[in-house]
């Protein structure tokens, strides 16, 4: 089997340094010029740790059986290695969200120059597991979101991924500078996970995912080995964004949790409390606005008028995924 | 001059959150001009203020036209320039990546639609904008290309240029754009500077404002006419990078024009001092963005030239 660090792109910092993205590519011997590609991406987001994990755990469950490898596997760990290396969400010294430069630009600065070094990297791999971590406020149940244009495309693939949720969202201009937008569009099928929170590895949470990603690989003829089975999960085609409740912070604050994420829960249940620690007013209890399943949930405790504190899949969305195991889509790649 | 709040939110610990505005006159919603909508940007709050000062004279002397108001908000974020951030304190949202805003949605949504709610019915907006990048521009009025753009109307600055850009995706988030969108003629001033105050063009601007406001009649004044003004495209725009990393040191300042072959700036290893890369004009022109940072990191487009002819 082929293990070696391979360097993606790379540029001149101005003192002594070089600003350096780098893989780790799993081949099988006989990979030949033809052989199927996965890419594992992560850290785009340098505050988001929880595909730390699962970099880790794909490269040590191949190599625990390398004969299974029938294809490349492709890691990326650190995307914006400067942000992890210094807790920076964005990229250090340019306050840029990374995943808003895609599809990058060769003759442009050095951050489109890297994205655009990173997509040509990319660029012909049958498959992309981009994982996110949410962000260092909210806990996300492990799930992956489409833009609805890559539905039919992505959607059997997300099947495969070993995740609790998928959601299909409206599509917005913005979005057309992700990273997994930019891939989708030249025909890499890119999965974008989210799980867990910022700044915080999850250890169940990266072996589900990577359960997932070797169902996926498995699926592709990427790997022979076996795999677990897959849970099934809940599906929401939320094209016009009305399968979601939003619970936005009515006042500023200190937020307590009362419910963990992947909770049901029934309308009026109590989710959580807003406390003024100074004034002492009483806390202002938060409530579910109506039945459903509670998939996000708040981590950090500081809240502003509006700070998001959890959102509620609707519970009839949630009960047609559950009662009929059938999400409307066929199961198969 | 009435002093009023636009929007607030109440704060935990902090003074709470508020967005104040100057309204002169009374009437029909003329014009709203503002400010500063990052930390940072602490010339486009300066310039504002200077607006503020001469409008409140222009005000005492009876010089606005009956039936017409002007806004000015010289400040839509208070909280991150006191805090030295450039975005929002606790997530670091850029307000203007908000607009239209949701007044049911995360702060920065709600803050971005309680300005919106206030200002989107006014026919003229201007917004004293800086550029994501840091250095120093010539002074200009900037436009999209949304395809409801007035050049005629921009050019009654009297700015240097009026320099039209086709939205990439996020712009269609931000103020300018939405403006438009919601049929407000929407312009953005560029002066020289964003983190420092540079008089003199912040007075150009503010002098650009009311020169545009006695154009349509909407104040009595008598500034200079400024200048022809001439409309590029930023795809116009020669871009010149740095090929090497290091100290950047440059020899030119943003608004002067240059022959092909005038030696722009140096890029010195920090630690020995040899030169890396001398970087000269590629044209005749005039230098319209000078990076003002004395890092450069490799590939960065560190000055922007325009093209002229009889450049001597």
């Amino acid at each position: 089997m082929i293990d070696e660090i391979i360097e993606v792109a790379g540029a001149e910092l101005p003192v002594d340094e070089r600003l350096v993205i780098r893989k780790r590519r799993l081949a099988s011997e006989r990979a030949g010029a033809g052989a199927k590609r996965i890419c594992v991406v992560t850290g785009i987001h340098g505050d988001e740790l929880e595909g730390q994990y699962v970099c880790h755990e794909v490269a040590r469950r191949i190599r625990e059986n390398p004969s299974a490898l029938k294809g490349i596997v492709d890691i990326y760990p650190a995307m914006n290695p400067i942000g992890i290396d210094s807790i920076t969400r964005g990229i250090p010294a340019f306050d840029l969200d990374m995943n808003r430069i895609f599809p990058g630009n060769r003759e442009g600065d050095m951050n489109e120059y890297m994205a655009s070094e990173i997509i040509r990297d990319c660029k012909g791999a049958e498959l992309c597991v981009d994982i996110h971590a949410s962000n260092i406020f909210l806990t996300e149940v492990p799930q992956i979101r489409i833009n609805q244009l890559h539905q039919d495309v992505l959607v059997p693939y997300a099947r495969r991924a070993n995740v609790d949720f998928i959601w299909v969202h409206g599509s917005s201009t913005v979005l057309e500078s992700t990273f997994a937008y930019s891939l989708n569009d030249i025909g890499v099928k890119t999965l974008v996970v989210e799980m867990g929170v910022g700044m915080r590895v999850t250890r169940e949470y990266g072996e589900q995912l990577t359960d997932g990603i070797f169902s996926l690989m498995k699926a592709a003829g990427i790997w022979s080995g076996s795999v677990p089975e897959v849970r099934e999960p809940v599906i929401s085609y939320d094209q016009r964004g009305e399968d979601v409740h939003y619970l936005n912070a009515p006042v500023s604050g200190i937020y307590v949790k009362e419910k963990a994420h992947g909770s049901l829960v029934r309308e009026g249940d109590y989710i959580g409390s807003i406390l003024d620690p100074l004034r002492g007013k009483d806390a202002v209890k938060i409530t579910a606005p109506a039945d459903g399943w509670l998939f996000t949930t708040r981590e950090y405790p500081v809240v502003d008028a509006g700070s998001l504190m959890g959102r509620i899949l609707k519970q009839e969305v949630y009960d047609r995924c559950k009662e009929n195991g059938e999400n409307g889509t066929e199961n198969t790649i | 001059m009435e002093r009023k709040i636009l929007y607030k939110v109440d704060a935990l610990y902090r003074d709470d959150f508020r967005v104040t505005g100057f309204q002169f006159g009374q009437g029909e919603k003329s014009i709203c001009i503002i400010g500063s909508m990052r930390g940072n940007e602490y010339q486009q709050i300066y310039a504002c203020s200077q607006l503020v000062r001469k409008l409140k004279v222009l005000e005492e002397k009876g010089r606005i036209t009956k039936g017409k108001s002007i806004l000015v908000i010289p400040c839509a974020n208070p909280y991150s320039v006191n805090t030295k951030k450039r975005f929002w304190t606790i997530d670091n949202t850029d307000i203007n990546r908000m607009f239209p805003g949701y007044d049911l949605g995360e702060t920065t949504q709600r803050i971005a639609g309680g300005i919106f709610e206030q200002i989107k019915d006014y026919r003229f907006g201007v917004q004293f904008a800086s550029f994501y990048m840091p250095g120093n521009f010539v002074p200009q009025v900037r436009m999209m290309k949304t395809g409801l753009e007035n050049v005629e109307l921009a050019r009654q600055f009297g700015l240097p240029y009026v320099v039209l850009h086709h939205p990439r995706p996020f712009d269609t988030t931000t103020l300018n754009y939405n403006w438009q969108i919601w049929e407000t003629d929407a312009f953005s001033i560029y002066t020289t500077s964003t983190g420092e105050i540079e008089r003199g063009s912040a007075a150009q601007a503010v002098d650009a404002v009311l020169h545009f406001l006695s154009k349509q009649e909407i104040i009595r004044y008598r500034g200079h006419e400024g200048y022809q003004s001439r409309v590029v495209e930023t795809r116009d725009f020669v871009n010149i990078r740095t090929e090497r990393a290091g100290f950047f040191e440059s020899r030119v300042k943003a608004g002067e024009r240059v022959l092909a072959g005038t030696v722009l700036a140096a890029v010195t290893d920090p630690y020995t001092g040899e030169i890396r890369q001398i970087i000269t004009a590629p044209i005749d022109g005039t230098v319209a963005f000078v990076h003002n940072e004395t890092l450069a990191y490799q590939n960065t487009a560190v000055f922007k030239l325009i093209a002229e002819e009889d450049v001597l």
